[in-house]
Protein backbone atom coordinates (compact mmCIF):
# COMPACT_ATOMS: atom_id res chain seq x y z
CA UNK A 1 0.00 0.00 0.00
CA UNK A 2 2.94 2.25 1.35
CA UNK A 3 5.12 1.63 -1.87
CA UNK A 4 2.01 2.16 -4.50
CA UNK A 5 1.46 5.36 -2.80
CA UNK A 6 5.45 6.18 -2.92
CA UNK A 7 5.77 4.99 -6.25
CA UNK A 8 3.07 6.58 -7.60
CA UNK A 9 3.98 10.13 -5.69
CA UNK A 10 7.47 9.58 -7.85
CA UNK A 11 5.86 9.19 -11.03
CA UNK A 12 3.32 11.72 -10.74
CA UNK A 13 6.36 14.88 -9.67
CA UNK A 14 9.56 13.34 -10.53
CA UNK A 15 12.13 17.02 -9.22
CA UNK A 16 15.04 17.60 -11.48
CA UNK A 17 17.98 18.70 -11.39
CA UNK A 18 19.69 20.52 -14.24
CA UNK A 19 23.40 19.66 -13.88
CA UNK A 20 26.24 20.85 -15.91
CA UNK A 21 29.45 19.52 -16.51
CA UNK A 22 31.18 21.19 -19.18
CA UNK A 23 28.64 21.84 -21.83
CA UNK A 24 28.36 24.45 -24.49
CA UNK A 25 25.25 25.91 -22.97
CA UNK A 26 23.01 24.42 -26.27
CA UNK A 27 21.64 21.45 -24.04
CA UNK A 28 21.04 23.98 -21.15
CA UNK A 29 19.18 26.36 -23.09
CA UNK A 30 16.71 23.47 -24.80
CA UNK A 31 16.05 21.86 -21.35
CA UNK A 32 15.27 24.88 -20.22
CA UNK A 33 12.79 25.71 -23.37
CA UNK A 34 11.68 22.60 -22.82
CA UNK A 35 10.75 24.05 -19.35
CA UNK A 36 9.14 26.92 -20.32
CA UNK A 37 5.20 27.50 -22.16
CA UNK A 38 5.35 26.18 -25.86
CA UNK A 39 6.89 22.68 -24.62
CA UNK A 40 5.95 23.10 -20.57
CA UNK A 41 7.49 19.82 -18.50
CA UNK A 42 5.48 20.59 -15.89
CA UNK A 43 2.31 19.48 -17.26
CA UNK A 44 3.67 16.06 -16.24
CA UNK A 45 4.85 17.30 -12.81
CA UNK A 46 8.36 18.02 -13.43
CA UNK A 47 9.36 20.79 -10.90
CA UNK A 48 13.13 22.23 -11.47
CA UNK A 49 14.88 22.01 -8.10
CA UNK A 50 18.06 23.61 -7.55
CA UNK A 51 19.87 21.34 -4.88
CA UNK A 52 20.74 17.69 -5.64
CA UNK A 53 19.22 17.31 -2.13
CA UNK A 54 15.73 17.57 -3.06
CA UNK A 55 16.41 16.41 -6.86
CA UNK A 56 15.12 12.54 -7.57
CA UNK A 57 16.07 12.99 -11.61
CA UNK A 58 19.42 14.50 -12.78
CA UNK A 59 19.57 15.90 -16.42
CA UNK A 60 23.26 15.81 -16.94
CA UNK A 61 24.54 17.99 -20.06
CA UNK A 62 28.25 17.90 -21.84
CA UNK A 63 31.31 15.86 -21.55
CA UNK A 64 32.70 15.40 -18.31
CA UNK A 65 35.78 17.83 -17.60
CA UNK A 66 38.69 16.32 -15.35
CA UNK A 67 38.43 19.06 -12.85
CA UNK A 68 34.60 19.00 -12.62
CA UNK A 69 34.61 14.97 -11.79
CA UNK A 70 35.01 14.89 -7.98
CA UNK A 71 31.38 17.13 -8.30
CA UNK A 72 29.82 15.60 -10.14
CA UNK A 73 30.11 12.49 -8.08
CA UNK A 74 29.73 14.02 -5.19
CA UNK A 75 26.35 15.61 -6.59
CA UNK A 76 25.34 12.40 -7.30
CA UNK A 77 25.89 11.07 -3.73
CA UNK A 78 24.16 13.58 -2.05
CA UNK A 79 20.75 12.97 -4.16
CA UNK A 80 18.55 10.92 -1.88
CA UNK A 81 18.06 7.22 -3.52
CA UNK A 82 16.17 5.98 -6.07
CA UNK A 83 18.24 8.37 -8.36
CA UNK A 84 17.96 8.77 -11.84
CA UNK A 85 20.11 9.87 -14.42
CA UNK A 86 19.38 11.84 -17.92
CA UNK A 87 22.38 12.08 -20.47
CA UNK A 88 21.06 14.81 -22.96
CA UNK A 89 22.83 15.33 -25.92
CA UNK A 90 25.83 13.83 -28.14
CA UNK A 91 28.40 15.46 -25.36
CA UNK A 92 26.78 13.55 -22.34
CA UNK A 93 26.64 10.34 -23.83
CA UNK A 94 30.20 10.35 -25.62
CA UNK A 95 31.56 13.61 -25.59
CA UNK A 96 30.59 14.70 -29.33
CA UNK A 97 33.30 16.89 -30.98
CA UNK A 98 35.59 17.22 -27.50
CA UNK A 99 36.04 13.42 -27.72
CA UNK A 100 39.82 12.83 -27.50
CA UNK A 101 40.62 15.94 -25.61
CA UNK A 102 42.72 15.91 -22.93
CA UNK A 103 40.82 18.16 -20.72
CA UNK A 104 37.72 15.73 -21.37
CA UNK A 105 37.05 11.84 -19.86
CA UNK A 106 34.37 11.12 -22.21
CA UNK A 107 30.63 10.37 -21.63
CA UNK A 108 28.81 11.24 -18.01
CA UNK A 109 28.10 7.37 -17.75
CA UNK A 110 32.72 7.36 -17.06
CA UNK A 111 31.76 8.17 -13.74
CA UNK A 112 28.28 7.86 -12.84
CA UNK A 113 25.49 5.69 -13.81
CA UNK A 114 23.26 5.96 -16.68
CA UNK A 115 19.68 5.59 -17.01
CA UNK A 116 18.08 7.40 -20.21
CA UNK A 117 20.43 8.62 -22.88
CA UNK A 118 18.24 11.58 -25.06
CA UNK A 119 20.74 11.67 -28.37
CA UNK A 120 21.13 14.81 -30.40
CA UNK A 121 23.71 17.84 -30.44
CA UNK A 122 21.77 19.67 -29.00
CA UNK A 123 18.49 17.55 -28.30
CA UNK A 124 15.33 18.98 -29.27
CA UNK A 125 12.81 20.34 -26.07
CA UNK A 126 10.66 17.24 -27.86
CA UNK A 127 13.46 15.13 -26.70
CA UNK A 128 14.04 15.85 -24.04
CA UNK A 129 10.39 15.50 -23.59
CA UNK A 130 9.99 11.97 -24.81
CA UNK A 131 13.16 10.71 -22.66
CA UNK A 132 11.99 12.21 -19.36
CA UNK A 133 8.45 10.20 -19.87
CA UNK A 134 10.21 7.46 -20.98
CA UNK A 135 11.78 7.20 -18.33
CA UNK A 136 8.61 7.87 -15.78
CA UNK A 137 7.12 4.86 -17.59
CA UNK A 138 10.10 2.77 -17.00
CA UNK A 139 9.62 3.69 -13.13
CA UNK B 1 34.44 39.43 11.48
CA UNK B 2 35.16 38.37 7.92
CA UNK B 3 33.69 35.25 5.88
CA UNK B 4 34.58 33.26 3.02
CA UNK B 5 31.53 31.81 0.98
CA UNK B 6 32.16 29.42 -1.56
CA UNK B 7 29.57 29.61 -4.05
CA UNK B 8 29.11 27.10 -7.23
CA UNK B 9 30.30 25.25 -9.11
CA UNK B 10 27.05 23.52 -8.18
CA UNK B 11 24.97 26.71 -7.25
CA UNK B 12 21.11 27.55 -7.77
CA UNK B 13 22.48 30.97 -8.85
CA UNK B 14 24.71 29.69 -11.35
CA UNK B 15 23.24 27.95 -14.13
CA UNK B 16 26.97 27.00 -15.68
CA UNK B 17 30.05 25.48 -13.50
CA UNK B 18 31.79 28.18 -11.77
CA UNK B 19 33.40 28.58 -8.20
CA UNK B 20 32.95 32.36 -6.84
CA UNK B 21 34.42 32.64 -3.51
CA UNK B 22 33.03 35.89 -1.68
CA UNK B 23 34.74 37.41 0.96
CA UNK B 24 31.86 39.19 3.30
CA UNK B 25 31.43 41.37 6.32
CA UNK B 26 27.75 41.27 7.44
CA UNK B 27 25.57 41.81 4.51
CA UNK B 28 28.36 42.80 2.25
CA UNK B 29 30.75 41.76 -0.44
CA UNK B 30 34.29 43.28 0.19
CA UNK B 31 36.25 40.86 -1.84
CA UNK B 32 34.79 38.46 -4.88
CA UNK B 33 37.72 35.80 -6.32
CA UNK B 34 36.52 33.53 -9.28
CA UNK B 35 37.65 30.23 -9.64
CA UNK B 36 37.37 28.72 -13.51
CA UNK B 37 38.32 25.50 -15.32
CA UNK B 38 35.20 23.60 -14.36
CA UNK B 39 34.35 23.91 -18.09
CA UNK B 40 37.45 23.86 -20.15
CA UNK B 41 37.61 21.34 -22.42
CA UNK B 42 40.90 21.96 -24.53
CA UNK B 43 39.45 22.99 -27.44
CA UNK B 44 42.30 25.03 -29.11
CA UNK B 45 44.18 21.86 -29.05
CA UNK B 46 41.64 20.10 -30.57
CA UNK B 47 40.84 22.70 -33.54
CA UNK B 48 44.71 22.18 -34.30
CA UNK B 49 44.24 18.66 -35.07
CA UNK B 50 41.61 19.31 -37.75
CA UNK B 51 41.07 20.95 -41.10
CA UNK B 52 39.39 23.79 -41.82
CA UNK B 53 36.08 22.70 -42.70
CA UNK B 54 36.15 20.61 -39.61
CA UNK B 55 36.95 23.36 -37.47
CA UNK B 56 34.01 25.65 -38.34
CA UNK B 57 31.61 22.91 -36.73
CA UNK B 58 34.15 22.50 -33.63
CA UNK B 59 33.82 26.59 -33.29
CA UNK B 60 30.29 26.39 -33.09
CA UNK B 61 30.61 24.05 -30.67
CA UNK B 62 32.41 26.63 -28.11
CA UNK B 63 29.38 28.06 -27.08
CA UNK B 64 25.63 27.02 -27.85
CA UNK B 65 23.94 30.17 -26.71
CA UNK B 66 26.38 32.66 -29.42
CA UNK B 67 27.33 29.50 -31.59
CA UNK B 68 26.87 31.95 -35.02
CA UNK B 69 29.28 34.65 -33.66
CA UNK B 70 32.23 31.74 -32.92
CA UNK B 71 31.64 30.16 -36.28
CA UNK B 72 31.53 33.57 -38.32
CA UNK B 73 34.49 34.65 -36.42
CA UNK B 74 36.26 31.91 -37.62
CA UNK B 75 34.65 31.99 -41.20
CA UNK B 76 35.68 35.67 -41.39
CA UNK B 77 39.40 35.12 -40.56
CA UNK B 78 39.47 31.74 -42.22
CA UNK B 79 38.40 33.71 -45.70
CA UNK B 80 40.89 36.48 -45.09
CA UNK B 81 44.05 33.86 -44.91
CA UNK B 82 42.49 32.37 -47.52
CA UNK B 83 41.77 35.80 -50.25
CA UNK B 84 38.42 34.72 -51.10
CA UNK B 85 35.67 37.20 -50.96
CA UNK B 86 32.12 35.92 -50.43
CA UNK B 87 29.12 36.89 -52.53
CA UNK B 88 26.90 39.83 -51.24
CA UNK B 89 24.00 37.66 -50.92
CA UNK B 90 25.46 34.98 -48.69
CA UNK B 91 26.90 38.05 -46.25
CA UNK B 92 23.56 39.20 -46.14
CA UNK B 93 22.33 35.56 -45.32
CA UNK B 94 24.94 35.09 -42.81
CA UNK B 95 24.03 38.76 -41.25
CA UNK B 96 20.92 38.24 -41.17
CA UNK B 97 21.37 34.79 -39.17
CA UNK B 98 23.52 36.84 -36.29
CA UNK B 99 20.82 38.97 -35.96
CA UNK B 100 18.56 36.84 -35.39
CA UNK B 101 20.69 34.94 -32.98
CA UNK B 102 21.44 38.23 -31.41
CA UNK B 103 17.51 38.41 -30.86
CA UNK B 104 17.25 35.35 -29.35
CA UNK B 105 19.88 35.72 -27.08
CA UNK B 106 19.16 39.03 -25.65
CA UNK B 107 15.81 37.68 -25.18
CA UNK B 108 17.26 34.32 -23.00
CA UNK B 109 18.82 37.16 -21.26
CA UNK B 110 15.46 39.25 -20.32
CA UNK B 111 13.93 36.04 -19.16
CA UNK B 112 17.22 35.12 -17.01
CA UNK B 113 17.07 38.52 -15.63
CA UNK B 114 13.32 38.84 -14.84
CA UNK B 115 13.88 34.86 -12.71
CA UNK B 116 17.18 36.21 -11.06
CA UNK B 117 14.77 39.38 -10.15
CA UNK B 118 11.98 36.88 -8.81
CA UNK B 119 9.88 38.21 -12.16
CA UNK B 120 8.92 34.42 -12.86
CA UNK B 121 6.40 35.25 -15.63
CA UNK B 122 8.35 37.56 -17.50
CA UNK B 123 11.10 34.74 -17.85
CA UNK B 124 7.93 32.71 -18.80
CA UNK B 125 6.49 35.26 -21.37
CA UNK B 126 10.35 36.17 -23.14
CA UNK B 127 11.05 32.43 -23.46
CA UNK B 128 7.44 31.70 -24.66
CA UNK B 129 8.11 34.64 -27.31
CA UNK B 130 11.62 33.84 -28.11
CA UNK B 131 10.23 30.58 -29.65
CA UNK B 132 8.87 32.91 -32.56
CA UNK B 133 12.85 33.30 -33.11
CA UNK B 134 13.47 29.58 -32.42
CA UNK B 135 11.31 28.52 -35.33
CA UNK B 136 12.57 31.13 -38.01
CA UNK B 137 16.31 30.13 -37.27
CA UNK B 138 14.95 26.39 -37.76
CA UNK B 139 13.40 27.45 -40.57
CA UNK B 140 16.63 29.50 -42.35
CA UNK B 141 19.00 26.92 -41.15
CA UNK B 142 17.52 23.50 -40.36
CA UNK B 143 18.52 23.36 -36.58
CA UNK B 144 17.20 25.22 -33.84
CA UNK B 145 20.99 25.86 -31.84
CA UNK B 146 24.01 25.04 -33.76
CA UNK B 147 22.99 26.75 -37.25
CA UNK B 148 25.61 25.54 -39.17
CA UNK B 149 25.22 28.28 -42.10
CA UNK B 150 28.43 28.89 -42.51
CA UNK B 151 30.62 27.53 -44.90
CA UNK B 152 34.28 29.15 -45.92
CA UNK B 153 33.40 31.29 -48.59
CA UNK B 154 29.84 32.17 -47.93
CA UNK B 155 26.62 30.32 -46.63
CA UNK B 156 25.54 27.04 -46.84
CA UNK B 157 21.49 27.68 -47.66
CA UNK B 158 19.81 30.04 -49.57
CA UNK B 159 16.49 31.75 -48.31
CA UNK B 160 13.51 31.96 -50.73
CA UNK B 161 10.19 34.18 -50.89
CA UNK B 162 7.99 32.12 -48.60
CA UNK B 163 11.23 32.31 -46.25
CA UNK B 164 11.18 36.35 -46.37
CA UNK B 165 7.79 36.22 -45.71
CA UNK B 166 7.88 34.60 -43.00
CA UNK B 167 10.81 36.00 -41.66
CA UNK B 168 9.31 39.73 -41.82
CA UNK B 169 5.96 38.55 -40.20
CA UNK B 170 7.70 36.67 -37.08
CA UNK B 171 9.66 40.01 -36.77
CA UNK B 172 6.67 42.17 -36.31
CA UNK B 173 5.46 39.57 -33.77
CA UNK B 174 8.76 40.53 -32.11
CA UNK B 175 8.24 43.80 -32.15
CA UNK B 176 4.64 44.58 -30.56
CA UNK B 177 5.86 41.98 -28.14
CA UNK B 178 8.98 43.39 -27.33
CA UNK B 179 7.30 46.91 -26.58
CA UNK B 180 5.39 45.25 -24.25
CA UNK B 181 8.29 44.49 -22.46
CA UNK B 182 9.88 47.58 -22.26
CA UNK B 183 6.46 49.23 -21.15
CA UNK B 184 6.72 46.77 -18.44
CA UNK B 185 9.70 47.94 -17.49
CA UNK B 186 8.85 51.11 -17.34
CA UNK B 187 5.44 50.56 -15.70
CA UNK B 188 6.72 48.02 -13.28
CA UNK B 189 7.86 49.51 -10.20
CA UNK B 190 9.39 46.64 -8.35
CA UNK B 191 11.29 45.86 -10.61
CA UNK B 192 12.65 48.51 -11.80
CA UNK B 193 13.45 49.26 -8.46
CA UNK B 194 15.75 45.60 -8.12
CA UNK B 195 17.76 46.48 -11.06
CA UNK B 196 18.50 50.24 -10.52
CA UNK B 197 21.64 50.96 -8.55
CA UNK B 198 22.92 47.30 -8.44
CA UNK B 199 26.15 46.30 -9.82
CA UNK B 200 27.30 50.13 -10.01
CA UNK B 201 30.53 50.13 -12.89
CA UNK B 202 31.47 53.70 -13.83
CA UNK B 203 32.65 54.85 -17.20
CA UNK B 204 36.40 55.25 -16.09
CA UNK B 205 36.06 51.58 -14.68
CA UNK B 206 34.28 50.26 -17.76
CA UNK B 207 37.61 51.60 -19.95
CA UNK B 208 40.18 50.60 -17.24
CA UNK B 209 38.96 47.31 -17.02
CA UNK B 210 38.18 47.06 -20.50
CA UNK B 211 34.51 45.86 -20.12
CA UNK B 212 32.84 44.87 -23.81
CA UNK B 213 29.32 44.47 -24.93
CA UNK B 214 26.25 45.58 -23.35
CA UNK B 215 28.02 46.31 -20.69
CA UNK B 216 30.14 48.73 -21.75
CA UNK B 217 27.56 50.50 -23.50
CA UNK B 218 25.32 50.31 -20.08
CA UNK B 219 28.12 52.87 -18.98
CA UNK B 220 28.01 55.22 -21.48
CA UNK B 221 30.77 54.14 -23.22
CA UNK B 222 29.68 53.23 -27.30
CA UNK B 223 31.66 50.72 -27.96
CA UNK B 224 30.47 48.21 -31.02
CA UNK B 225 32.60 46.15 -33.30
CA UNK B 226 29.59 46.36 -35.88
CA UNK B 227 30.14 50.43 -36.12
CA UNK B 228 33.30 50.61 -35.08
CA UNK B 229 35.19 47.92 -37.61
CA UNK B 230 32.21 46.77 -39.62
CA UNK B 231 32.94 43.18 -41.17
CA UNK B 232 29.84 40.93 -43.49
CA UNK B 233 27.43 43.88 -44.65
CA UNK B 234 27.67 46.28 -41.65
CA UNK B 235 29.12 48.87 -43.56
CA UNK B 236 25.81 49.31 -45.48
CA UNK B 237 22.91 48.71 -43.03
CA UNK B 238 21.45 51.92 -41.15
CA UNK B 239 20.95 51.29 -37.18
CA UNK B 240 22.39 52.97 -33.98
CA UNK B 241 24.43 52.35 -31.52
CA UNK B 242 22.46 51.70 -27.93
CA UNK B 243 24.13 53.64 -24.89
CA UNK B 244 22.88 53.96 -20.87
CA UNK B 245 23.95 56.14 -18.31
CA UNK B 246 23.34 54.49 -15.32
CA UNK B 247 26.34 52.38 -15.33
CA UNK B 248 23.99 49.22 -13.56
CA UNK B 249 21.89 46.28 -13.95
CA UNK B 250 18.89 48.82 -14.96
CA UNK B 251 21.14 50.33 -18.17
CA UNK B 252 22.34 46.42 -18.97
CA UNK B 253 18.62 45.62 -19.48
CA UNK B 254 17.82 48.90 -21.30
CA UNK B 255 20.32 49.01 -23.80
CA UNK B 256 19.43 44.95 -24.46
CA UNK B 257 16.13 46.03 -25.21
CA UNK B 258 16.89 48.40 -27.00
CA UNK B 259 19.21 46.89 -29.00
CA UNK B 260 16.65 44.38 -29.87
CA UNK B 261 14.36 47.27 -31.73
CA UNK B 262 17.57 47.81 -33.67
CA UNK B 263 18.22 43.92 -34.43
CA UNK B 264 14.46 43.99 -35.78
CA UNK B 265 15.17 47.15 -38.06
CA UNK B 266 18.39 45.42 -39.34
CA UNK B 267 16.74 42.14 -40.52
CA UNK B 268 14.14 43.69 -42.02
CA UNK B 269 16.66 46.19 -43.97
CA UNK B 270 18.23 42.95 -44.72
CA UNK B 271 15.42 40.94 -45.79
CA UNK B 272 13.82 44.04 -48.27
CA UNK B 273 17.27 44.83 -49.65
CA UNK B 274 18.25 41.22 -50.32
CA UNK B 275 21.00 40.99 -53.21
CA UNK B 276 20.06 38.42 -55.89
CA UNK B 277 23.73 36.15 -57.19
CA UNK B 278 24.97 33.24 -55.45
CA UNK B 279 25.54 32.46 -52.24
CA UNK B 280 28.95 31.31 -51.40
CA UNK B 281 32.48 30.61 -53.60
CA UNK B 282 34.73 27.79 -53.75
CA UNK B 283 37.30 27.59 -50.80
CA UNK B 284 40.69 25.70 -51.43
CA UNK B 285 41.42 23.42 -48.98
CA UNK B 286 44.83 24.58 -48.04
CA UNK B 287 45.58 27.85 -46.71
CA UNK B 288 49.40 30.22 -47.18
CA UNK B 289 51.40 30.78 -44.52
CA UNK B 290 49.51 33.93 -42.33
CA UNK B 291 48.29 34.91 -39.34
CA UNK B 292 45.17 36.84 -39.04
CA UNK B 293 42.67 38.35 -36.26
CA UNK B 294 38.90 38.45 -36.50
CA UNK B 295 37.03 40.64 -34.89
CA UNK B 296 32.91 40.06 -34.18
CA UNK B 297 30.06 41.96 -32.17
CA UNK B 298 28.64 38.99 -30.42
CA UNK B 299 25.37 39.35 -28.65
CA UNK B 300 27.90 39.66 -24.51
CA UNK B 301 30.64 41.59 -26.98
CA UNK B 302 33.72 42.06 -28.61
CA UNK B 303 34.81 37.87 -30.06
CA UNK B 304 38.27 37.94 -31.28
CA UNK B 305 39.64 34.98 -33.33
CA UNK B 306 43.34 34.66 -34.05
CA UNK B 307 44.20 31.89 -36.83
CA UNK B 308 47.61 31.15 -37.90
CA UNK B 309 47.98 29.04 -40.79
CA UNK B 310 51.36 27.45 -41.91
CA UNK B 311 50.42 26.29 -45.46
CA UNK B 312 48.44 22.67 -44.66
CA UNK B 313 45.02 21.72 -44.30
CA UNK B 314 44.81 22.40 -40.76
CA UNK B 315 45.08 25.91 -38.43
CA UNK B 316 48.60 25.91 -36.75
CA UNK B 317 47.05 27.88 -33.90
CA UNK B 318 43.36 29.22 -33.16
CA UNK B 319 42.95 31.67 -30.00
CA UNK B 320 39.62 32.26 -29.13
CA UNK B 321 38.90 35.46 -26.57
CA UNK B 322 35.44 35.30 -25.96
CA UNK B 323 32.94 38.51 -24.43
CA UNK B 324 32.62 36.81 -21.11
CA UNK B 325 36.24 36.68 -20.14
CA UNK B 326 36.55 40.03 -20.95
CA UNK B 327 33.87 40.95 -18.23
CA UNK B 328 35.27 39.03 -15.65
CA UNK B 329 37.41 41.72 -14.07
CA UNK B 330 34.69 44.44 -14.66
CA UNK B 331 32.22 41.66 -12.69
CA UNK B 332 34.56 41.71 -9.48
CA UNK B 333 34.21 45.17 -9.35
CA UNK B 334 30.89 45.66 -9.35
CA UNK B 335 30.35 42.94 -6.84
CA UNK B 336 32.92 44.46 -4.65
CA UNK B 337 30.56 46.29 -1.79
CA UNK B 338 27.84 44.93 -3.08
CA UNK B 339 25.31 42.91 -1.01
CA UNK B 340 24.81 38.93 -1.01
CA UNK B 341 21.56 38.60 -2.22
CA UNK B 342 22.54 40.82 -5.40
CA UNK B 343 25.59 38.11 -6.74
CA UNK B 344 22.88 36.61 -9.10
CA UNK B 345 21.56 39.33 -10.31
CA UNK B 346 24.83 41.03 -11.55
CA UNK B 347 26.24 37.70 -12.47
CA UNK B 348 23.67 37.34 -14.90
CA UNK B 349 23.79 40.57 -15.98
CA UNK B 350 27.17 40.30 -17.62
CA UNK B 351 24.90 37.34 -19.96
CA UNK B 352 27.69 35.01 -18.44
CA UNK B 353 28.77 32.12 -21.10
CA UNK B 354 31.08 30.36 -19.00
CA UNK B 355 31.38 27.68 -21.97
CA UNK B 356 32.40 30.52 -24.16
CA UNK B 357 35.61 31.70 -21.95
CA UNK B 358 37.25 28.73 -20.87
CA UNK B 359 38.83 26.99 -23.16
CA UNK B 360 42.96 28.42 -22.21
CA UNK B 361 44.71 28.19 -19.11
CA UNK B 362 45.28 31.54 -19.92
CA UNK B 363 42.40 32.72 -18.48
CA UNK B 364 44.02 32.12 -14.60
CA UNK B 365 46.72 34.92 -14.77
CA UNK B 366 43.84 37.36 -16.17
CA UNK B 367 42.21 37.09 -12.92
CA UNK B 368 45.20 37.56 -10.90
CA UNK B 369 46.68 40.48 -12.53
CA UNK B 370 43.50 41.96 -12.07
CA UNK B 371 43.26 41.23 -8.17
CA UNK B 372 47.06 43.42 -7.97
CA UNK B 373 45.26 46.31 -9.62
CA UNK B 374 42.80 47.28 -6.78
CA UNK B 375 44.37 48.16 -3.36
CA UNK B 376 41.61 48.24 -0.40
CA UNK B 377 41.75 52.32 -0.24
CA UNK B 378 41.03 52.47 -3.45
CA UNK B 379 38.01 50.38 -2.98
CA UNK B 380 36.88 52.16 -0.37
CA UNK B 381 37.29 55.70 -1.94
CA UNK B 382 35.14 54.54 -4.84
CA UNK B 383 32.39 52.84 -2.38
CA UNK B 384 32.09 56.73 -1.35
CA UNK B 385 32.20 57.77 -4.45
CA UNK B 386 29.71 55.50 -5.67
CA UNK B 387 26.71 56.60 -2.58
CA UNK B 388 27.86 60.18 -3.23
CA UNK B 389 26.83 59.73 -7.00
CA UNK B 390 23.47 57.05 -6.54
CA UNK B 391 20.46 58.71 -6.90
CA UNK B 392 17.48 57.34 -4.18
CA UNK B 393 16.45 54.06 -5.47
CA UNK B 394 12.53 55.03 -4.70
CA UNK B 395 12.83 57.47 -7.38
CA UNK B 396 14.61 55.55 -10.04
CA UNK B 397 12.83 55.67 -12.88
CA UNK B 398 13.11 53.92 -16.24
CA UNK B 399 15.70 56.02 -18.67
CA UNK B 400 13.83 56.35 -21.89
Amino acid sequence: MLNRLVRWSRIKSPWILHLNSGACNACDIEIVAALTPRFDVERFGVLLKATPRHADVIIATGPVTRQIKDRIIRIYDQTPDPKFVIAVGACAMSGCVYRGAYNIMGGIDQVIPVNVYVPGCPARPDAILDGVVKLLGKL
Amino acid sequence: MKFTIPIGPQHPALKEPISLRMTVEGEVIQDADIRLGYNHRGLEKLAEERTWIQNIYLTERICGICSHSHATCYVQGVEKLMELNPPKRGLYIRTLVAELERIHSHLLWLGVAGHEAGFDSFFMYTWRDREVVMDLLEMISGNRVHYAINAIGGVRRDIDEMQRKKILDGLEILKTRTEYYFKIGANEPTFVGRLAGVGYLSKEKAVDLCAVGPMARASDLPQDVRKDDPYAVYDEVPFDVCTADTCDVLGRTVVRIKELFESYKICEFLMKNLPPGDIAVKAPTRAKPNEVVSRYEAPRGENTHYIKSNGTNKPERLKVRAPTLANYPATVEMLKNGFIADIPLIFAAIDPCICCAERTVNIVNARTGEEKILRFDELRALAEERFKKMPPKRNAVWPF
